[in-house]
């Protein structure tokens, strides 16, 4: 049987590793291909890698680490951050990334998804939205959060998976850094709607909140960052207690 | 050991280099046909749509060159697609070498996502291409075409219906699954590759 899987996240920023708690004040974590190893060796199923520096400069730094991490780590990662249009696609998927995740500029410019869907297949692309539950609407959000839009979560994700999204990540702003669990009644009407699988992000602080959005939420996948980066959650030990919770999982 | 990766126009070629050069063995990525015929194994991966894989195969001569290597061949995801007889892809004839059909998944209840994305078990397995040691075990997948189980199937997974996780006839092998990206069981199952 497929198995859920357990994604730990890397925000990428000058070649360092760094999480925000509620998307500002970041927190130096360490070293990008040594924490994927170490994840990877405990279990990580994938791995997301989030470029969060805007300079061009901080680019060529990045798809620096994406050729370092394909080099040395044998499970798939996908890679987000300043994709804009089909040629960064093309850059980072040659230096060994399997997927790439878009986010604002896919909201700018939603034929983005159908362009990297048509060129590499839909496998290859992964729609992330931000949103935030406000007056009872999920509200989606560009640039880590920082600007509203008029799009919605459910219509978008419905939109960006006939575009020819493979999967989709959303992460709830209202969840994020909270550490109370993952969004499930929303990540359960997402799986409702869609057919393309799901990956849960934002909220998680303890091993239940993942068995949570995998049967609640109905997620195919979970991420997490900070509870991974800081120790909190012992990515090994919370699939033994997965897999003792009868969640298939691969130990 | 002389190992070659052919080169043509399918995406992430290089994750497997990587992961041969994890296992200590460079390898040649080429589109050469003496580089080819010459080589100990020959590796034909792939990611990308079968249809246009075809064409571009037999613009470059490619499909007379592939199928008359006789030193071990391991086609990898859409490479294993492409040596069997036909693909709904695309609706194209293939390779040949694999006397069977890729179809395409087709959902029987709401919960079966499309594509087959992730890892899952392998089981019945009956080539050198494995251990016992790999026995439902789980490897890494990603397509939306599959081939059914049939006789030169050596490997079954169970997604919407048991399929073709690895075929052989002869010194062709193949997986669905990416050995590459399927952490250290897949980096056996290439070392058991090379050995052969």
């Amino acid at each position: 049987m497929l198995a859920k899987r357990i994604i730990p996240c890397l925000d990428i920023k000058d070649g360092k590793t760094v999480k925000g708690v509620n998307f500002v004040n970041f927190r130096d974590a360490g070293d990008p291909i040594e924490l994927g190893t170490q994840y990877s060796e405990l279990g990580a199923d994938e791995l997301v890698y989030l470029d969060i520096t805007a300079s061009h400069e901080g680019r060529k730094t990045f798809t620096e680490v994406v050729k370092r991490v394909a080099a040395n780590i044998s499970i798939p990662f996908t890679v987000g951050g300043g994709i804009n249009e089909l040629k960064d696609v093309d850059r980072l998927l040659n230096a060994g990334a399997d997927k790439v995740s878009i986010n604002s500029s896919a909201l700018r410019n939603p034929k983005l998804i159908e362009e990297i869907a048509q060129n590499f297949g839909t496998q290859v692309c992964v729609v992330a939205i931000d949103a935030n539950l406000e007056n009872g609407a999920w509200n989606c959000y560009l640039n880590g959060g920082r600007v509203p839009t008029e799009r919605t979560l459910f219509e978008w994700a419905k939109e960006a998976q006939e575009r020819g999204a493979g999967e989709i990540l959303f992460t709830s702003m209202t969840h994020d850094g909270v550490k109370t669990g993952y969004a499930n009644d929303a990540l359960a009407s997402l799986a409702d709607l869609l057919h393309i699988p799901i990956i849960a992000s934002g909220g998680a602080g303890a091993k239940e909140h993942f068995k949570d959005t995998f049967t609640l939420g109905k997620a195919d996948a979970a991420l997490a960052a900070s509870v991974f980066h800081f120790g909190e959650i012992n990515i090994s030990e919370l699939k033994q207690y997965l897999f003792e919770q009868q969640i298939n999982i691969r130990l | 050991m002389n190992v070659a990766i052919i080169k043509y126009n399918a995406g992430n070629i290089y994750s497997v280099d990587y992961a041969l050069k994890r296992l200590g063995v460079t390898a040649t990525v080429t589109s050469d046909p003496t580089l080819l015929r010459q080589a100990d194994k020959v590796i034909f991966p792939g990611v990308g749509e079968a249809g246009t894989t075809m064409q571009h195969l037999r613009e470059t001569g490619l499909d007379l060159l592939i199928p008359s290597l006789k030193q071990p061949v391991l086609g990898i995801c859409l490479g294993m697609q492409l040596l069997c007889n036909h693909s709904e892809e695309g609706n194209v004839d293939c390779l040949g070498i694999f006397d069977t059909e890729v179809k395409q998944f087709i959902a029987q209840r709401h919960e079966d996502k499309i594509p087959h994305m992730g890892w899952n078990t392998i089981s019945d397995l009956k080539s050198e291409l494995f251990t016992a040691e790999q026995l439902d075990k789980f490897v890494y997948f990603v397509h939306s075409y599959y081939v059914p189980v049939n006789a030169h199937t050596v490997a079954t997974t169970d997604y919407i219906q048991p399929f073709s996780a690895a075929l052989c006839k002869d010194n062709f092998y193949a997986t669905q699954f990416h050995p590459e990206k399927s952490g250290s069981v897949g980096e056996a199952i290439l070392s058991n590759f090379l050995k052969l």
